[in-house]
């Protein structure tokens, strides 16, 4: 199915959240994430069920002000 | 240094932020440096005691963010995610949710963009957020106006600090408002509050400090300068000398001139 990762649209074949961040290569990198603009938790990306034309963003620490 | 406050005069002073006692009023941020080593440095060699961070994108594989927060971690400084760039309350929300996550902390600097140009705070939708935010458990750092009106709802909705601009981000203005700026000071004397946002100089920092605000927040008036760390150091000491004449107690200025030497004894020559 194809959903955007990050604003790419991005083809996967995996259904949970944890699965598609293996799938697209974040494996343990340390990232938050949100889905359709909700914050999902670590606890609770493996029961996260994501379906076609979902908006998946992953973030990380950066520079701020 | 010789003029370094006692440690009653410290305690004395010590401003509490959600119960957190911070060695140094200087908190500062991490966007812009020219290396990782020369932001670094100014951290260390200013002992800025915050250090701002955010939550960006990251690209597939990349771990950018990782080698950056063992920089932060290896600082030993508090942490202050901050939701900058977003527009609504619901974005802001959502962006302290993640950053809570990967940087463990509570702390958030909340910022509400309302307008494009100046970076305004949307004062509407910033009450909105900290509401949600404050009743979920974060401790909130507004980024706010000097108005009166709203740091009464920031307030009230939960925030225990707040943050009013000098003037708006990036442009070195320094304390465009003094009166409201005062205003604000004066309406919520026990409140902790930080200058942030708008400083460009370091004697603008100590008129923050002299005026009694508890602490100053910037990032671009260090970042952007030609040497960072040696102007990271002068925004420290005048940190630490506005606040120290802020213990001091001023002298009342006055309109007429009095001399300081005395007249008397002066030798008569006509």
């Amino acid at each position: 199915m194809k959903i955007s990762i990050n604003g790419v649209a991005t083809e996967v074949a995996a259904r949970s959240l944890e699965a598609i961040l293996q799938e697209n290569g974040y494996g343990d990198s340390r990232v938050a994430t949100a889905v359709n603009g909700n914050f999902v938790p670590v606890s609770q990306r493996a029961s996260c069920q994501i379906e076609a034309g979902d908006a998946v963003e992953i973030v990380a620490p950066r520079q701020g002000g | 240094m010789r003029w370094k406050l006692s440690r009653r005069d410290k305690e004395d002073d010590m401003s509490s932020f959600y119960g957190v006692e911070l060695p140094t009023a200087f908190m500062l941020g991490t966007a812009n440096y020219p290396s990782p080593a020369i932001l670094d440095a100014a951290f260390r060699q200013s002992a800025a005691s915050v250090a701002t961070v955010s939550v960006r994108r990251e690209a597939a594989g990349a771990r950018a963010g990782e080698g950056f927060w063992r920089l932060i971690r290896e600082l030993g400084v508090q942490v202050l995610p901050n939701t900058a760039g977003c527009h609504s309350a619901s974005e802001a929300v959502t962006t302290a949710q993640m950053a809570r996550e990967l940087f463990e902390t509570d702390w958030i600097k909340l910022e509400v963009i309302g307008h494009s140009d100046s970076l305004q705070p949307d004062p509407f939708g910033l009450v909105e957020a900290a509401t949600i935010l404050c009743r979920d458990g974060f401790k909130v750092f507004p980024y706010t106006t000097e108005d009166l009106v709203l740091a009464e709802r920031l307030l009230d909705a939960g925030c225990e600090v707040l943050m009013p601009w000098g003037a708006p981000i990036g442009t070195g203005l320094g304390l465009i408002n003094p009166y409201g700026l005062r205003s604000l000071r004066a309406q919520y004397p026990d409140v902790p509050m930080v200058i942030d946002a708008g400083l460009g100089l370091p004697s603008q920092a100590a008129q923050a400090m002299e005026m009694g605000f508890d602490a100053v927040l910037l990032n671009t008036a260090v970042a952007k300068a030609g040497d960072p760390v040696a102007m990271a150091c002068a925004f420290a000491k005048a940190i630490e000398a506005g606040q120290l004449a802020k213990t001091a107690d001023p002298m009342e200025p006055r309109d007429m001139a009095a001399p300081s030497t005395p007249l008397i004894g002066k030798a008569f020559l006509q």
